[in-house]
């Protein structure tokens, strides 16, 4: 029962959130801040886990390749194919999840706590709307560092098979080119798009609706991250069924 | 004015205010006092209106809130003031933004008016350089006028604070009641002070409502509280030793 009142609760925000906008001239600088905190502050660590775990993909398809039947080129495809499918897209939205998710529910937490937001909503500010909002749109930009995910992991892929011996240059990018399906980036960027919207809605509802102090600020950042992975996970399954199955 | 007829209000089973009707003056500091759990914060939700009623109607100046239009309640929260316990500035936003942030929101006004208007009410509760410092790097003090500062900034008609003045020293909580007290008659605004101070029903109580589990037991003025034989009004009011003192010297030069 708790769970289907959390989740009409949950519908209701985004709701609320789309109605009575804050003025354009606000609502623009709230944008550009979120762009900067959740988007290019996000950067550096996907970048460099997609280094390394593109390297790691390579690394381990090198590694089980027993037999001299199967072609060399399968390290850059299958690099290739990992990174593009699910690394980028999936895992990487399981990792946003704990950076940006706990960050969005420990800062809209605590406006609650400290009474920031009654404080917005007392002056007849549509609460919701000024802090959720932006991080929605902020978020539409999330594809973008995904792709940046997807070709430094690839890059990070031929850097480990190359330099570790594991591959030549050229098998390699004979991998990465064959039997391209561009649908498959098409794909992953749908994917990305609905991913950016749970990892902005589902920690602010955790955020927004919290109860107590400072210590409940911390259950509900550790609570929000599970449930947007678990969001994640699940549609991440819908999903690959609708459109690849 | 605010009009206040037999309100109830439940949380669950928890039965929070039971019938409490009272009028709330305009021009006057209307005190709300009453032990931790008696209902004093959740009647000043009601009066903001952040909770309605389950029975009984609060009026502003003849409009129920809860019988107006979205629009209408959003018009009259414009007209509302409020300083927070704990003062609920904006970490954010540095004391002019705070300040300014009302306006930004909701008048169409240029950024030099803004600025000249939260200038104006900065200086009127005595904060002159703190313009560009942020929440973290001014005393509990400052704060609680920044928060005050942010609530008359929109020129309200009327004004709620929730103990204005816990965790100040009593000097600065002086200043605080007083300047609470002066804004009131300045502006003839109808403000509401939730409080457990007593000092600030001695300094600033000119009509003070007394709840207790829910019941507005008592109602008068400063005065009249130290006449009062209301034993749960004494028993709360004069609990402490000094207050006793006051209270005893009080009758003694009475009679």
């Amino acid at each position: 029962m708790n769970y289907l009142a959390s989740i009409g609760s949950y519908a209701i925000m985004i709701k609320e959130v789309f109605r009575k906008p804050t003025k354009w001239s606000i609502m623009k600088s709230l944008i550009l801040k979120e762009i900067d905190e959740l988007i290019f502050g996000s950067m550096g660590i996907l970048i460099f886990i997609s280094f390394f775990i593109g390297g790691v993909v390579a690394i381990q398809t090198a590694l089980n390749i027993t037999s001299e039947l199967i072609p060399k080129n399968l390290v850059g495809f299958a690099t290739r194919q990992s990174i593009i499918l699910e690394f980028a897209p999936t895992f990487c939205s399981i990792i946003m999840a704990g950076k940006v998710g706990s960050y969005i529910t420990s800062s809209i937490g605590t406006m609650r706590v400290t009474e920031q937001i009654d404080a917005l909503e007392v002056m007849g500010v549509n609460a919701l709307n000024y802090l959720v909002f932006p991080k929605i749109i902020a978020l539409i930009l999330y594809p973008f560092i995904i792709a940046i995910s997807m070709y430094v992991g690839i890059f990070g892929g031929w850097f480990a098979g190359v330099f570790g011996g594991f591959s030549t240059s050229a098998d390699f990018v004979e991998g990465v080119q064959l039997d391209f399906i561009p649908f498959h980036v098409t794909y992953a960027f749908i994917k990305t798009l609905v991913f950016a919207f749970i990892l902005a809605t589902i920690p602010s509802f955790h955020g927004f609706y919290m109860k107590g102090g400072a210590l409940e600020v911390g259950k509900a950042a550790t609570t929000s991250f599970v449930w947007t992975s678990v969001v994640i996970i699940i549609l991440n399954y819908i999903l690959t069924q609708l459109l690849l199955g | 004015m605010i009009e206040v007829k037999d309100v109830y209000k439940s949380f669950g089973d928890t039965a929070i205010l039971k019938g409490i009707s009272t009028v709330f003056d305009k021009g006057k500091t209307n005190l709300v006092i009453g032990q931790s759990g008696s209902g004093k914060t959740v009647l000043l939700k009601c009066l903001l209106g952040l909770f309605s009623p389950d029975k009984g109607t609060i009026s502003h100046d003849g409009k129920i809130y809860s019988q107006l239009s979205p629009k209408e309640q959003r018009n009259l929260r414009q007209d509302m003031g409020m300083v927070f316990q704990g003062s609920a500035l904006f970490d954010s936003m540095t004391v002019e933004g705070n300040v300014m942030f009302p306006l930004e929101m909701f008048t169409k006004q240029s950024p030099s008016e803004m600025k000249d208007r939260a200038d104006f009410v900065l200086k009127r509760v005595n904060l002159i350089d703190a313009h560009k410092k942020y929440p973290s790097e001014i005393s509990g003090g400052m704060q609680k006028r920044v928060a005050i500062a942010r609530a008359i900034v929109m020129n309200p008609t009327y004004l709620f604070c929730d103990e204005p003045n816990s965790g100040l020293d009593p000097r600065t909580a002086i200043i605080i009641d007083n300047l609470i007290q002066e804004i009131t008659k300045e502006y003839d605004i109808t403000t509401v002070v939730n409080t457990h101070d007593m000092n600030s029903v001695m300094e600033i109580g000119e009509k003070i409502i007394f709840l207790k589990n829910g019941i507005k037991e008592w109602e008068g003025t400063k005065d009249e509280i130290f006449k009062t034989d209301n034993e749960a009004v004494t028993s709360f009011v004069y609990s402490s030793e000094l207050f006793k003192k006051v209270r005893k010297l009080y009758i003694e030069e009475r009679d």
